[in-house]
């Protein structure tokens, strides 16, 4: 408790793109909950704080963190164990933060390949062929950046979890619903969930919430979405077109298939699935319908990509974790 | 002993109640040989193979999965076998974007009759992931697991035990 006798909160961003801080103000006028209810000590992107104001906290006096994105370099990390440590409630925040979403896709190359995209294709100016350097002797002194792991991690790779709170970003609506509950608990009115549940989310599929009609699946070959002019009432897996509603947690409302588009996971793995991408490659082969090698080969092209379509979010999490390339490298 | 001499693959091996556990059963019973390096687990279908099953396998330490069953047309259960083996081309294509050589994941078919067939494929299996090396699949080595333990869960003998199991 501060001097206002509110509760601290900190909300903090490692490898991730920004977008669950907007969905956190995109709770509107909940926002001020929020604020009626917490003592703000730790935003970077709504508050001028700095790490050592945070350093300087008696651990566990945060009472929740909403810590989003992944762990992509020793920045990254050093802030997870520091939040770890001043926070008594530390929420994986977004898909990034539990399950690596779209920067754990990197974890199918190696470093080496990922400077060599950013730094020196023919769409980035760098005619000198400058790249990051983890320290620089500069007239000053030397300078220091973080080091670039060669493994993207997620937020409980590195450190205990309370609780996980899915999607890319989480809907405004859960937002609000879970910090109604957190008021609520702080209130005497309810109880927190058993620690690392799932909050934030439902406990079924995608499929459950999508009110596409469902018959028998035979797919006869695997379509991209753009390519084809989809009904608009019927299962878009039917369709071939590869939806991956089966596999994941409800909690959206399925707004992707009832906007016309397929679902591509972002509320990571149903309640129940240990690995995402295989939980997919079950449904998806399943309803193939062809019986020969050859066929099911030819059917099976029209997926030009598995392992993006099926680990989209969660290659960070799944078993495997990262491909060869980036085991290998170095750190 | 040279580093290739050392070297004992782990294969995991999925087989059927119907037809390739009798088939190894029946390889046993007739002294059919067949090195010691696969751990066989019976399902009663490979329609039941979970594609979790060979990623957990791999990602523990595991240097292939041999997953076998009954011949197209024969499954007990009509027609799972055929799911097994969408699952399987599928699997494998995805396993191909990890880096992981289609050699260590293998789908066998085989009778109840064909315990010699199935002691040759897993002879085979067994000498072909030997000269590919150890998979050796990373799990986050000096890092500790939530509970503290290494994620492995299959015990790797060292090539002493494994010629006192053969």
């Amino acid at each position: 408790m501060t001097q206002n006798g509110k509760p601290k909160f900190a909300m903090y961003w490692a490898a991730a793109c920004g977008g669950c801080e907007i969905a956190v103000l995109n709770i509107h006028e909940k926002i001020l909950d929020v604020d009626a209810n917490f003592d703000v000590v730790f935003w970077p992107v709504a508050m001028d704080a700095k790490y050592k104001d945070v350093q300087a906290m008696d651990d566990g006096s945060i009472l929740l963190t909403l810590f989003n994105g992944g762990i992509r370099n020793s920045e990254n990390e050093e802030m997870a164990h520091l939040m770890r440590r001043k926070s008594k409630i530390l929420v994986a925040f977004g898909s990034c933060a539990c399950e690596g979403c779209i920067p754990g896709l990197a974890n199918l190359t190696s470093p080496q390949e990922i400077f060599d995209t950013v730094y020196n294709t023919v769409s980035t100016d760098n005619p000198q062929g400058v790249r990051p350097q983890p320290t620089w002797a500069a007239p000053e002194g030397a300078l220091h950046i973080p080091e670039f792991h060669p493994v993207l991690r997620t937020l409980d790779q590195i450190v205990p979890v309370d609780y996980y709170m899915p999607g890319c970003p989480p809907e405004s609506h859960q937002i609000a619903a879970v910090i109604d509950l957190v008021v609520k608990v702080l209130h005497g009115e309810a109880t927190l969930p058993p620690p690392g549940s799932v909050i934030g989310a439902g406990g079924s599929t995608v499929c459950d919430d999508c009110p596409r009609k469902r018959n028998v699946k035979a797919i006869t070959r695997f379509v991209r979405i753009q390519d084809v002019e989809a009904d608009p009432a019927l299962c878009l897996l039917e369709q071939g077109i590869p939806c991956n509603g089966p596999a994941t947690r409800s909690g959206c409302g399925a707004l992707c298939p009832q906007a016309g588009a397929q679902c591509i996971g972002c509320y990571g793995p149903a309640e129940g699935v240990i690995d995402y991408g295989a939980r997919l490659i079950t449904a998806f082969a399943s309803v193939v319908d062809a019986k020969e090698p050859e066929e099911i080969d030819r059917i099976l092209d029209g997926l030009p990509d598995p392992t993006g379509q099926f680990y989209r979010f969660n290659l960070a999490k799944s078993l495997l974790r990262a491909a060869k390339p980036a085991w290998t490298a170095k750190g | 002993m040279n580093e290739q001499e050392q070297f004992e693959p782990v294969i995991i091996g999925f087989t059927c109640n119907w037809c390739s556990y009798r088939a190894a059963d029946l390889a046993g019973t007739a002294r059919v040989k067949y090195p010691p390096n696969i751990r066989l687990i019976r399902l009663m279908c490979s329609g039941r193979l979970d594609p979790t099953f060979v990623l957990k396998a791999l990602a523990g330490g595991a240097d292939g999965v041999l997953i076998t069953g009954c011949h197209p047309g024969e499954c007990h259960y009509i027609e799972q076998n055929y799911k097994a083996l969408r699952r399987y081309l599928l699997l494998q294509r995805t396993l191909k974007q990890f880096g992981i050589e289609p050699e260590r994941v293998k789908l066998v078919w085989a009778s109840a009759a064909e315990g010699v067939k199935l002691a040759e494929a897993i002879t085979a299996m067994v000498e072909e992931i030997r000269a590919l090396g150890p998979l050796n699949w990373r799990n986050d080595e000096g890092r500790t697991t939530k509970d503290g333990h290494p994620s492995s869960f299959v015990h790797r003998p060292s090539s002493e035990q494994a010629e006192v199991a053969a």
